[in-house]
């Protein structure tokens, strides 16, 4: 019988102040077991990766490896153009081409000039060669700026733990062969297997 | 104050100060001292934020021209 019931019953019995008791014990108790459950609760990060440009690349990279820095619990599924992070032979690029938000700055030079933002005109982006030249610009910049690489940042991953899942339907459908990526990759999945991983997460995020 | 270790983090940006912090963590003894020496502005709240999380003591935090200098006890 629930103490609410008990208090209903008893309530004008000769044991109401047991009763206030029993239930301030209870409560007291309640949120005592509450705080020892939070306290050693280890938090979970679970990531899809759906893209496989460098700038969609450092999102769950560092945030994987940061939350396992943590101590935390964290894990990635590569689906779709995701898997190719997870590729043996990184090949990550980056376009301004339908990125209209992607900064163009030169990575080298004296500050003002690198402060400066140069707009691409859709035409020039569609170049031979333009990708490439944008990919080596952001290369720089990011080397300069003491950013990890994307190649650093997934080894730290693989170090600390974190768990590298990947989706088995998008093999298949780009005629990939598992051979292409890395082997610490821990699983081959489905939706239905990394949505009850993800279930428990505190945190989900979608890239 | 004398540290056990000390990690060169300058010229690192997020997240790598942290993560050089943890790697530099785990080869040492509870109640060891690590000192870490970075340059991005950002390890002042991040290195709060870690020690927060981890369990770990940031003794002291202070900046010294450029340096921001840490010192923190291994829980």
């Amino acid at each position: 019988m629930s103490v609410a019931k008990l208090h209903a019953v008893q309530d004008n019995a000769a044991m109401p102040t047991v009763l206030a008791g029993l239930e301030a014990w209870f409560d007291r108790r309640l949120d005592e077991k509450l705080a020892e459950r939070e306290a050693n609760r280890i938090p979970s990060l679970a990531i899809i990766a759906t893209k496989g440009t460098m700038d969609m690349a450092y999102p769950p990279f560092i945030l994987a490896s940061t939350a396992a820095a943590l101590g935390w619990n964290a894990s990635i599924f590569f689906t779709f153009y995701g898997l190719e992070l997870v590729k043996k032979e990184l090949d990550i690029k980056v376009s301004p081409l339908g990125n209209p938000a992607m900064p163009m700055k030169m990575p080298f030079g004296p500050d003002w000039l690198k402060r400066i933002n140069m707009p691409v005109p859709t035409l020039a982006a569609n170049l031979p060669g333009f990708e490439s030249l944008a990919t080596a610009m952001m290369e720089q910049t990011v080397k300069a700026k003491g950013v990890p690489s994307i190649q650093e940042l997934r080894d730290i991953c693989v170090e600390s733990g974190v768990r590298l899942v990947a989706c088995q339907m998008t093999v298949d459908l780009f005629n990939y062969s598992q051979d292409e990526f890395i082997p610490e990759i821990a699983e081959w999945i489905g939706a239905t297997s990394y949505l009850g991983e993800a279930k428990n997460a505190d945190i989900c995020l979608f890239v | 104050m004398d540290s056990n270790q000390t990690l060169d983090a300058r010229g690192l940006n997020c997240p790598l100060p942290i993560l050089r912090t943890k790697k530099s963590l785990n080869a040492m003894a509870s109640g060891d001292t690590l000192k870490v020496v970075a340059t991005d502005p950002g390890s002042l709240k991040d290195m709060q934020a870690f020690c927060a999380q981890t369990g770990n003591t940031l003794l002291s935090s202070q900046q010294s021209g450029d340096d921001y200098e840490f010192m923190i006890r291994k829980a």
